[in-house]
Order: C-alpha cells, then structure tokens, then sequence
C-alpha cells in the first residue's frame, strides 16, 4: 500500500482510540455507578476479556501478514500486544486492590487455594518482560536474543487459556471460542515451523 | 417515607424501603439520566405493598437489606441462562400460575396439589436473611413465605422418609436454558428431613413485599440460609420423600466442587476458590469483602444438625 506517513499517523491514532474505548466506557459507567450488582466482578471480568481479545489480535498479525503478504499487519503488533498489557495489568490491579484490598493475608490465605489464580498470575508474569523490551530500542539492543524472548507469549496465550477455561463454573462456551481462536493462531506457527525444519 | 414496624425487626437497622427501592435512581438523576421505567417511584413504593402487612416471623436478622434492584437482576438461574442478568428477561414468558406440586415417595398423603390450596393452609411471614452464594457473593433479602416444615408436615411423611428431593420444573419451550446442557435437567435438590424440618428452612413465594420475581425462583423456592444458594432450588414442581439419599444438580455434576451438605463454611475452600470472603452485593468498588461465617452466621441455630459429623469431609 503507498500510504503517507501522515497517512500512517492518522490510522494509528483512530486505531490507538478505538483500543482505549473499552477502558473508557468502564471508567464512565463506575462514574456512574452503571457496574451492576457487582461493580467488582463486572470490572474484573471485562478487563480481563478484553486483556484475551487483545492478545488474540496481536498473535493475528503475523500469520496476517503471511497470509496477505502485506507487510503492514505488523506495524500494529507492538500497539496491540501493549494494549494486551494494558489491560492484563488492570485486571490483575482490580484483583489486587479491589478484591485482596492489598492485603498480604488475604492474597496467602486465598490464591495458593485456587490454582486458576495462579495461571492468571503466571500470564501476568510472562507477559512483563514482553512489555518492557518492546521498544525499538530495547529491541535493537537485544537483536536475535529479542525474538526469542518473545516466544514467551505462545506459552502466555495457552495459559490465558487455561485461566479462562479453570475459572468457569459450567457453561463452557466462551473459553471454548477462545481456546478454538487460540488454537488456529498457535496452531499456523506449528504447521509453519514443521514445514521450515522438514 | 415508609417506616415499617415489625415486632422484631428494629427499623433503624435496615435500609429504609423508599431507599433501597430508590437507590440507584437518585444516582441517576444525579448524573442527569432520565429516570428508568422500570423501577417504582416513590409514590408507588408508599403505596400499600402486596405482603405489607405481613408479620416479621422469628429468626429474621437485623441486617442491611440488599437493594431490590441489585437482588432481582442478579440470578443464577442456569433454567433460563448462565448470564445473571439475561435470566430477568429471559424468564418473563414463564407461566407461574395455575402452578401445581406433585407430591411423591414416603408420605400419607400424596399425590398433585394445588399451589392455592398449599398457600391457604401457610400463613405467609416475612424472614430477612442473608443469602450466600458458593460463587462468594451474598445479599440480604426480606423473603415472603412459610416455614418448609410446617408445609411438609402436612402430607404427613412416614418413619421412612429420610429425605426430602426437590425438583426444578422442566420445560426447555419456555426455560432456554435446559435446551443446553449446563447441567442435567431437571434441577434437582435435597436435604436431610431434619434439615428440612428445622425452623429456618423457608419456602419463600415473595420478596421486598411482593410476588417473587419470576427470574427469582417465583411461584416458590426453597431458602436455606446456612448453605449455599444452590440449595436454594427455584420454581419447584415436585417434593419427593425418600429413604435414600437423593443424586442432586450441581453434585452429579462435580462431586468434588459441590456437596450435598454444601454448608457455608468458610474454613472448606471450594476446589478452585476461597470462601473465606464473600463480596456484598450493591457495595461499593471500594467496600472490602466481608469474612465468612460458619453456617452463614445461623451456627447457633443449626450446628446441632451436625454434631459429631466431619464437616470437612461432608461439605
């Protein structure tokens, strides 16, 4: 595509807005108290459908690229992984705040309990250093060793997964759409890989 | 504004009705949304209410009563669907009158009758009690209704009855949820018959002084305040007395998760959560959760049903 960089800044403005709606329609309906019988669930849950979504999206663009051979899915990959960021940390911080109100006892006497908090936490946890050496710089410096470290957000991706499916009670449904989106997104890397090696 | 004046209840200590009735609109009609139709004004709310007469029974707790709003769109209620809120719209087409129970197993006098004829021999009382979910959610709600024991009494159940099974009406055309398989329909939920004939077990046909809602559980349902609400079985259509142990819902589910006792018991995690807190719905973001009590805070009452018993084992 011959766009402009104007162009180009336009179209990543529009984008980067569209990403930040989510966390703005939730801030206005806290203002208005708007969050239901259980405003902390209600913040708690969308954060974090929105952290998967976004996850989701940024695993898209590579195989998007390959499938295109356009090169411009990637110029939106390191918007869209720290939009994944962005959200995952708000969904850990309402989990942290809002539901342990900092509170060390709490968090000893309640997550070592429920194993699907600590698969959320090890996502948080993976996810970090991604966000951290995602800029141009870091990613420089790094050079191959970048690439590696970001092979961490496949094993991020199934534990988001694994997360979702281990927290619901019955109906299964929504984590299985996930689980079946994460599984194509993974699943073309493997088959790319195998094809490479063989 | 109305103060209500129950022999037991010390007003001062529950939220006055116009208020909980009126919470959330003064908030919006502060943030300058127009006021939703849905919820009575304060005229009606003043008006005389269905149960407003009715007397505070025993038992009935001095606590904070949760906001009818908040207690009437937030309903488990897998019949309809998984979604807390859609089961409000979803359950409207149900038809909850003429409602009949059949009454089967170990009892004199059994056999299908009718939910008018079940109402005229119960004197409706009102219970406020606190409600706990497994999910570690809880609300306060003044139920409308009679003691299950009294009613159970009167099909007068033999020596041999040793249980008592309910079971949730099933009729995939009205209730969508049964055409998934959420759970294995229909609904089905038992107590010990000396659970089942304790004062506090309640058949609850109203709340806030009305009608039960139909996402609610209405024309009846069971409330059991010192176990978790899924003991609390909706829209019953059949009590059977039985010497067995009966195979309940969410037990044949996932035995592991959910016991048949299902006690609130804070000291016994749920497989995959804590239950040593439970949020309070309608509190603020900020509000911290509230620790669980043991039985839901009935030990008094109830501990005596389960003296010399493991409750770790039988959760």
């Amino acid at each position: 595509m011959h766009l402009s960089r104007t162009h180009w800044v336009v179209i990543k403005i529009s984008i980067f807005l569209l990403s930040l709606t989510p966390f703005l329609l939730l801030v206005n309906d806290t203002l208005r108290d708007q969050l239901g019988a259980n405003p902390v669930e209600t913040l708690h849950f969308t954060l974090g459908d929105w952290a998967l979504r976004f996850l989701c999206i940024t695993l898209a663009l590579t195989p998007l690229r390959k499938l295109l051979q356009q090169s411009w899915p990637i110029r939106f990959r390191r918007m869209m992984g720290l939009f994944a960021y962005f959200y995952a940390s708000l969904h850990f911080l309402v989990y942290i705040l809002l539901d342990l109100s900092l509170s060390w006892t709490h968090f000893i006497d309640e997550v070592p309990q429920s194993p699907y908090i600590l698969v959320g936490l090890l996502t948080f946890l993976l996810l970090t250093p991604l966000a951290l050496s995602s800029s141009k710089t870091i990613q420089k410096r790094l050079g191959k060793h970048w690439l590696q470290l970001h092979k961490l957000v496949y094993i991020a991706g199934i534990s988001a997964i694994t997360h979702y499916l281990w927290l619901v009670k019955s109906d299964i449904s929504e984590p299985l759409f996930y689980s079946a989106v994460m599984s194509i997104l993974l699943g073309t890397r493997l088959i790319l890989y195998f094809k490479k090696t063989t | 504004m109305l103060i209500k004046e129950k022999s037991t209840i010390l007003s001062s200590e529950i939220t006055d009705k116009a208020i909980f009735l009126n919470r959330r609109k003064i908030i919006k009609a502060a943030a300058g949304l127009s006021i939703t139709s849905l919820l009575p004004n304060t005229a009606t709310a003043e008006k005389a209410k269905k149960y407003a007469q009715v007397p505070s029974g025993p038992y009935s707790a001095n606590l904070q009563v949760t906001s009818i709003e908040d207690a009437t769109n937030y309903t488990n209620y897998y019949e309809f669907s998984t979604n807390k809120k859609d089961s409000t719209i979803l359950a409207r087409p149900l038809k909850t009158s003429p409602w009949t129970i059949t009454i089967e197993g170990e009892a004199e006098k059994t056999g299908e009758f009718n939910l008018e004829d079940i109402l005229k021999n119960n004197p409706l009382e009102e219970r406020i009690y606190r409600f706990r979910c497994v999910e570690a959610w809880s609300m306060v709600v003044p139920w409308i209704g009679f003691p299950l024991g009294a009613m159970l009494q009167q099909f007068k159940p033999t020596a041999k009855a040793k249980f008592a099974e309910f079971t949730t009406l099933y009729n995939p055309e009205v209730m969508i949820g049964q055409r998934g398989k959420s759970l294995d329909w229909p609904y089905v939920e038992a107590l010990r018959i000396d659970e089942a004939m304790h004062p506090l077990a309640f058949i609850a046909t109203g709340m806030y002084d009305e009608d039960l809602p139909k996402q609610n559980g209405a024309p009846l349902r069971l409330v059991v305040p010192w176990k978790y609400g899924f003991k609390s079985i909706k829209a019953i259509v059949k009590i059977r007395f039985s010497e067995t142990m009966p195979a309940t819902a969410w037990n044949k589910m996932a035995a592991g998760e959910y016991g048949f006792y299902a006690n609130v018991n804070p000291h016994v995690p749920h497989p995959r959560w804590s239950q040593s807190r439970e949020r309070i719905l309608g509190a603020s973001i900020f509000t911290p959760k509230r620790k669980t009590e043991l039985f839901n805070g009935y030990g008094e009452q109830v501990a005596s049903l389960y003296t010399g018993m493991d409750l770790k084992k039988h959760f």
